[in-house]
Parts: structure tokens; sequence; C-alpha cells
């Protein structure tokens, strides 16, 4: 499904990705671990297509085909989602309408009529029950006001709803007390089938205890430094990044 | 890739003003410049009764002495006075029956501007007086109107059938002393609409008027009355769009409206005039005096929504004389390019627990500059006054300006007056989550800016506010920096 090959990206003259290599197949859970300032929130961007980042080297393949020269917009057409770190306010713009504007958007793109209103809220009703979410909220401004815990949810939510092929979840679990983080983790289980995949961007340990992923990946100073499967988390749990940044490169 | 400001700057220039074409229809028009004799022609033409022919001198006598005001926040060149024709009508005066009467260049006028009569005509419940140039051509449901005693025709019209409502009420509001232009525009106005609902009525539809500036070089000086009699009801919308011209054009309209005891007005209006091309030559100078008198338990509510014109200078306003009155002022003001806008409203509070409320949303980009100016006035008699000013500011883009001046005068110790102000601009972070959720740029500033705009929105009637938001996308595309 995604492959990256030797990415390099640099935002301004700073280059921060300095050869990642990975592979995200159908149905996998990939773990993307490292301490501040290694570059898992570039990646995300990157894969994203985030116009500040440019690419210098290597290539991003996303169901074979090349992303370079594709616009955000049409990534996410294609099934590519984020859930963001920090979520934007956009006041006035209730979370039904943006949804249903992107929905539709995305349904254009592939030459498909508007989705019928009667539908769109029936998806709406699903998806905010999987989620436990109270539909009051939905007639909210975008965002505004929401608390840490809220606005991931809102982002969870709204993946449910596009119901992407490459879910990348940036940091999801930062600023969730723990009944959010398990009915985030809830969310995405749910919502894992054979045919797509997550990458979750973390920290810590925590978030992996609830969703298990097959692969965790450290990255330290834009490189891969370390692959495994969960017990890296533990290893990297207890022992913290330290001695990972001292090892040679893998 | 998703924009660069080098593509959006090229995107907006190719961006063509949509209803930038010009009607060739035969008119009559009187040769350029300005003088007694000109008044006293363009009185006879219109074959008004001696006491507006008297009125209209006297108005000129008084902006003969007047200077042209400088303290706006806009920059232009002085329109010459004596350059401008003022009078000019299409040809074919005599009103019609039927739309297969109406000349057919006129109809397809209409029809490239998306508002074909007969789909206004089908509209539940919009009649439509328009005044193309300065003579209405065609007015509708007149007869419905008339069983229920409401008048809505031609200012002209008015004149001479109605003079005891016309002579008793216009000047009440705006002085001819009032301003520069309100003076000019007593002098010279052309044709505009009449309105009177009688008392106790609540009119049964919104009452409409389509202006288009049209004859190469005429200013345009409509003249709007509408009398609202004690505890009656009507909502008034109004909507603009221009052809494109090379030179400037002037307008300066003049609207009063009269809301005795009880009653109650509301005034919407969608201007989309020329705003000037892309280096900001030509474009409509929209100089506008709207001024609303509310009497005891009247309200007034103005809703405007400004995409259009290089310079607007309008402050619709109210008096809220009478005790318990209220005011209303809901904007929404676009500037693109290098347009300009100084607009806002006054409140003047004269009666006891008289009620304000201002909304005001500007939004810039490009190269334009957006002003609001606002006067909450609180006489020493007004106790118990309250109002509440809430001036919202977008911008797009790094080289356009967002100005406020609130001015406050409260010379009654009981009054409230809340002020708030805010300052916001289009991140490339809100158009990246947009993009990443798969909506495009233009989508997803039309997305933002509707959600800016919401509030005022929301005031307008329903057909109206699909036009304005229309209208908002269309003004603002491809110009986020």
């Amino acid at each position: 499904m995604l492959k990256i090959k030797d990415l390099h990206a640099r935002v301004e003259d700073k280059e921060i990705l300095k050869g990642i290599n990975l592979e995200v197949k159908p149905g996998e859970v990939h773990a993307i671990m490292g301490p501040n300032g290694s570059g898992k929130s570039t990646l995300a961007s990157v894969i994203a297509g985030k116009e500040d980042f440019e690419i210098t080297k290597g290539t991003i393949l996303f169901e074979g085909e090349e992303l370079d020269e594709v616009a955000p917009e049409e990534r996410a057409h294609k099934g590519i989602f984020l859930s963001f770190q920090y979520p934007v306010e956009i006041p006035g713009v209730s979370v039904t309408n943006f949804m249903k504007t992107a929905i539709n958007e995305s349904r254009k793109a592939h030459g498909k009529e508007d989705m019928p209103a009667s539908k769109m809220l029936k998806l709406i009703r699903e998806k905010s029950e999987l989620l436990d979410i109270d539909r009051k909220f939905l007639s909210r401004s975008l965002n505004e006001g929401f608390s840490g815990g809220e606005k991931k949810r809102n982002e969870i939510f709204q993946m449910a709803m596009l119901e992407p092929k490459l879910a990348i979840l940036d940091e999801t679990d930062s600023g969730l007390d723990i009944d959010a983080l398990r009915i985030v983790a809830n969310g995405v289980n749910k919502l894992k089938s054979k045919d797509n995949a997550v990458i979750l961007i973390t920290h810590y340990q925590r978030l992996l205890e609830y969703i298990i992923p097959d692969f965790v990946h450290v990255i330290h100073d834009g490189k891969i430094v370390k692959s495994g499967t969960k017990e890296l988390a533990l290893e990297l749990e207890e022992k913290g990044y330290d001695w990972l940044k001292k090892e040679p490169v893998v | 890739m998703a924009y660069t400001e080098e593509e959006l700057k090229k995107e907006l220039e190719t961006k063509e003003y949509e209803y930038g074409f010009y009607t060739d229809i035969e008119s009559d028009t009187f040769p350029k410049g300005l003088n007694e004799e000109v008044v006293i022609a363009l009185s006879k033409k219109k074959e008004e009764p001696e006491w507006m022919t008297l009125w209209r001198l006297e108005a000129f006598k008084i902006w003969k002495e007047m200077t042209e005001p400088e303290w706006a926040n806009i920059h232009y060149q002085k329109p010459d006075f004596q350059d401008i024709s003022y009078y000019s009508a299409p040809n074919k005066k005599p009103k019609y029956e039927s739309l297969d009467e109406v000349d057919p260049e006129l109809l397809d006028t209409f029809k490239r501007l998306g508002i074909s009569l007969d789909e206004q005509k089908k509209l539940a419940g919009v009649a439509v007086d328009i005044v193309m140039d300065s003579v209405s051509v065609a007015t509708t449901f007149k007869k419905t109107l008339a069983e229920k005693g409401i008048i809505f025709c031609s200012i002209s019209e008015a004149i001479k059938e109605h003079p005891e409502l016309v002579k008793k009420y216009i000047g009440s509001v705006v002085p001819k002393k009032d301003n520069f232009y309100a003076a000019l525009n007593s002098a010279v106005f052309s044709d505009g609409s009449f309105c009177y609902i009688p008392k106790g009525v609540r009119c049964p539809m919104e009452l409409s008027t389509y202006f288009r500036i049209n004859q190469a070089g005429t200013g345009q000086f409509e003249r709007t009355l509408v009398i609202a009699d004690k505890g009656s009801y009507v909502s008034y919308l109004e909507g603009c769009t221009a052809p494109s011209r090379d030179e400037n054009q002037l307008h300066a309209a003049v609207v009063e409206l009269i809301a005795l005891d009880d009653a109650e007005i509301k005034y919407s209006t969608v201007q989309n005039w020329f705003p000037g091309n892309k280096e900001g030559k030509g474009g409509v100078y929209n100089f506008v005096t709207k001024r609303g008198l509310c009497e005891r338990n009247a309200k007034i509510s103005w809703t405007q929504v400004e995409t259009g014109s290089a310079i607007t200078w309008k402050y619709p306003s109210c008096i809220l004389k009478g005790d318990n009155s209220i005011g209303e002022f809901y904007s929404i003001a676009v500037t693109n390019n290098f347009q300009q806008a100084d607009t806002g409203t006054k409140m003047v509070h004269l009666g006891k627990n008289t009620k304000s409320t201002i909304i005001s949303k500007g939004i810039s980009a490009g190269k334009s500059q957006n002003s609001y100016r606002g006067l909450v006035q609180v006489n020493s008699r007004a106790d118990n006054a309250r109002n509440f000013s809430q001036c919202d500011s977008l911008l797009m883009g790094n080289e356009c300006g967002a100005h406020t001046f609130p001015y406050i005068e409260a010379k009654n110790k009981s009054a409230q007056i809340e002020h708030e102000a805010t300052t916001s601009k289009i991140g490339e972070d809100q158009i990246f989550y947009c993009n990443q959720r798969g909506i495009d740029t233009e989508k997803a500033i039309a997305l933002i800016v509707n959600g800016f705009s919401k509030e005022v929105l929301n005031k307008l009637p329903m057909e109206f506010a699909v036009e304005a938001q229309k209208l908002l996308e269309i003004s603002l595309e491809g110009s986020v920096g």
C-alpha cells in the first residue's frame, strides 16, 4: 500500500528526514516512535503532502503511484487520512457541514453525485454511536472551544466518516486522559480491517496497550534506527531512547 | 500540488468580472454638466410638480456651497461633476404589461445576470421593481400589493401620484444639507423606489429591486423612500450588479426609511458593482447615505453584503427617536484587489430604553483596504440605552489591510455599551487541514469565509442568502496568500 524509499525532506534549509525506508501493507498497524524533534510528525506531514516540506531525495509510493506531484486534497481522495496533532479551528463551520463538504468533494473527485442527505444522516448517526459522540457536539463549530480530548475524538470521528485506506494518527494519544484514550483506541480498533492500514505516531507505549501494532519503528535524527514488533515498544518504555541513539544505524 | 503565491496571483489576474458586459440600448441622455438649468430640465423631463423642482433647486444651492468630505480612509481621484451626464433613460419608456413587451436586449441582460424575470416572478412572493439606469421599466405584483393598500412604485411615480406622502417624508431623515453627496442626490436624483405600508399591514412578500448602472459616463443618483406606517411590517431587498467600465462611475444614492410607532422595516442589500480591474482601474464609486428613523417601539434592521465597487463609503444608520425602539446593523464587506471600503453604521439613541446591535464582518484580500467606522451615540435623555457591537476582520494574504474606527459618545450614565473586535487571518494551516480532508483550496476558502460570515448571512432572507453566499465565493476566488 505505502512504500517509502530513501526519503529525504527539508523545511527551508534544515534537513529533517534523512533517508526513511518504510513499507506498510493492507491490514497492518505500524507504530512510529521516537524522541521529540526526531522527524515523526514531519514524516506524517510529508506523506499528507504539506507544502512547507521539500522532498530532496527518495520517493513515496501509494498503491504503486508516486505521490510527489499529487496535491494534498487528491491524496485525501485516494484514501490517505491524517489525524492532526494540533487540529485547527474553523469558526462558524459545524462538524457536520465540514464532513458533508469533505465527503462530497471526495465523491465528486471520483465522479459520483453528492451523498443523499438521508444517507449522510445515517452515516453520521452510525459513526457517532461507534465513537460515543454526543450528537450536539456535531453542530458545534469545528474544533472551536473543544477540549484536547474532544479535538482528538473529532479527528477519529472524521476518520470513521471518510473511511480511509491509510490512516496516520499523529500523536493522537497526547492530551487524552485514560477514558478518552480508551474510547479513541476502541474506535480505531473497530475501524481496522484487512484492507486498511494504520500508522500510529506516538511518544509513549501507553497507546500501544490498546492498539496492538504489528511493527514498531524508532526514528532518530531523521532515520529509522530500529524496527521490531510490539516488544520493542516495551523495551523503549523501560530503557528510554538514549541507548538507541548510541547504537550504530541498522 | 496545492497552491503557491505565484500561482494564486496568476489565477487572480485571469479572473474577469463575471457580469462585465454592456447592454446596447438606445437612450435619451442629457449632455454632460451641472447647473441650475440642468436641474430644472431634469425635473421637467420627469414631469414633476413645482414644489419638487424648487426642492431640487434648494438642494443644488446647498450643494454648491459644500466641499467633498475627506475624512474617510479612502484614496481616489475626485469625480469631475461637470463631466457627468445627469439624466439617462432607456428610450422605450412605457411600462409593460407583460415580459413580451420588454426590450429583448434588456431581458437578455437579466438572463446573463442569472436573474431572469420569469424566474423572479415564479420565486415565491417576490415582487420585482427593476431599475435599469434611471427609469423603472417593469413593475410586478403591484396588484396584490394594491389590495392591501401597499404602494410600491418608482419615486417619480410617487411624486406624481402620492405627493402628500413624498412631500411629508422626503428629506425628513436625510436632510438636503446632511452631506455633500446627499445634497447632490437631492438636486439631481433620477429615480428610485418608493414604498408605503399602511397602518397595521404586514407586507405579504419580500419587496425587491434590482439596480443596475448601464450608461457610459452617467452617474446614478437613486432615491429610495420606505415608509412603514404604525404597526406595519415590510422586508425590502436591494441587489445590484453593473457592467464593466473603464472610467469611474459615480453612484450617490440616498435611502430613507421611516418606521412609525410599532412598525418594523428589514432592509437587506446585496451589492456587487464593478470593483475595477486587477490594476485597480475603473470600478464604481459608491457614496451612499442610508438612514432610518424609528418612532416608538419601532425597529429597523439593515443587513448588507457588500462585495463590489472600487470605493464604498456607506453607513446605514438608525435614529432611535422613539422610546423602546430598536436598531440593528448586520454587515459583510468584502474587498479584493485594489478595492477600498469605509463602511459601518451610526446608532443614535434619543429615546428611552432604546437598543442597538452592530455585527460587522470585514473580509480583505489582495491589496485592498477595509475599514469599519461606527458611531454609537447616546443622548442625555436616552435612559437605559443599550448597545452591543462586534467587529470582526478576516485577512487573506499579506498585502491587505483591516481597520476599525469605533466612536462612542455617551451622555447618559445609564447607558450600557459593549464593543468587541477580533482580527484573524486565513491560515495556511486551516487550508492544509481542509486539503487533507479532500477539500481543495478554493472550496476551503469559501467554507472558511462562509463560516466567518454566518451570523450575518443568517439574517438575510433565504433566496438572498444563497445569492450572497455565491457572491462571496466569486469575489474571493483564488485570493489566499
